[in-house]
């Protein structure tokens, strides 16, 4: 049972600001920024690994799953990385009610193509 | 700083020009949707982990964090890369105590897939309640297990009571283009049902 040592360690990592970045959601797509890139180097291993990993864009689950970070302490990281600029979020909203329908149409054109 | 975000400007600002897209994959324990995501994921399937506390961090004292860290939520998915937008397929976790997590699942996703396993198709009723009541558009998919089906689809279609145009398919999960047609079958009924609301 070693969850809540590394619980806390996460939790040090976000310097207990963890109530911020709910509005990412678990599909939110996040990218380097060049920014990002050149400053990494001087980055805490957290912060340097999420902008390692987000060469190409990725959702906010991705940087969760693949740095076992918890979902909520990626989205933390995540957000703190946005403000900085060392990131870039992607601006598409998904509306309650779901995608329009030329996004749905597309969406079936490249399943069908796929 | 949440506001903060949520004040970034507005469309194409971002430089991401790609969209994600979700579709959730739901149903009972073990009616396969683990391998429904494997089979048609190109990433392997991976898992996040949502502690059930992660909007109470900060004002609890360590007793607390200690107490409720034993809950954490593992939700599985998969991804498929096209053109414009990247298409995740989000796995619902099993208990029904981590109903709170649905609700995000399902906000602004395409749609949802119901996996049935027609030994055990009572399992299958709290997801197509959740997702009558939440108005995700949703196709029943029965896996075959071992190539055949305890039950028709005809027959499960008069056992569950769901609107009559709800897709239901029969597939082996294991089966790439079994499971490529169940996704497009649900983006299809989801055009359907925009079109039927906003004709």
């Amino acid at each position: 049972m070693d969850r809540p040592a590394r619980f806390v360690r996460q939790f040090a990592l976000t310097r207990g600001r963890a109530t911020s970045a709910n509005d990412l959601a678990l599909d939110t797509l996040v990218q380097a920024t060049d920014l990002g890139r050149r400053e990494a180097a001087r980055m805490a291993p957290q912060q340097r690994s999420i902008i390692e990993l987000a060469q190409g864009p990725l959702s906010v689950a991705e940087v969760s799953a693949h740095l076992g970070l918890h979902l909520g302490i990626a989205r933390v990281l995540v957000s703190d990385l946005a403000v900085s600029e060392h990131l870039a979020v992607s601006t598409y909203v998904n509306d309650a009610g779901g995608p329009d329908l030329s996004t749905l149409e597309r969406l079936l054109d490249d399943l069908q193509a796929f | 700083m949440t506001s903060r975000l949520s004040e970034r400007p507005s469309s194409g600002d971002s430089g991401i020009t790609t969209r994600s897209l979700k579709i959730v994959i739901a149903g009972g324990f073990a009616a396969g949707k683990t391998t429904f995501v494997e089979s048609i994921s190109e990433i392997t399937p991976l898992t996040t982990e949502a502690p059930m506390t992660s909007l109470s961090l900060g004002v609890d004292d360590t007793g607390d964090v200690r107490t409720k860290t034993h809950t954490t939520v593992a939700l599985d998915f998969g991804r498929i890369t096209f053109n414009t937008s990247m298409l995740y397929l989000f796995g619902t976790p099993g208990q029904d105590r981590f109903w709170f997590m649905w609700d995000e699942l399902v906000r602004g996703a395409v749609g949802a897939i119901v996996m049935v396993d027609t030994r055990r198709l009572a399992d299958c009723f709290p997801a197509l309640d959740f997702f009558d009541t939440h108005n995700v558009p949703y196709v029943i998919a029965l896996n075959r297990f071992n190539g055949s089906l305890a039950h028709s689809t005809e027959a499960v279609r008069e056992a569950v009571d769901i609107d009559p145009d709800t897709p239901i398919v029969a597939i082996d999960a294991r089966n790439r283009a079994d499971v490529k047609a169940s996704l497009v079958a649900v983006v299809r009924h989801a055009i359907a049902r925009r079109k039927a609301t906003n004709p």
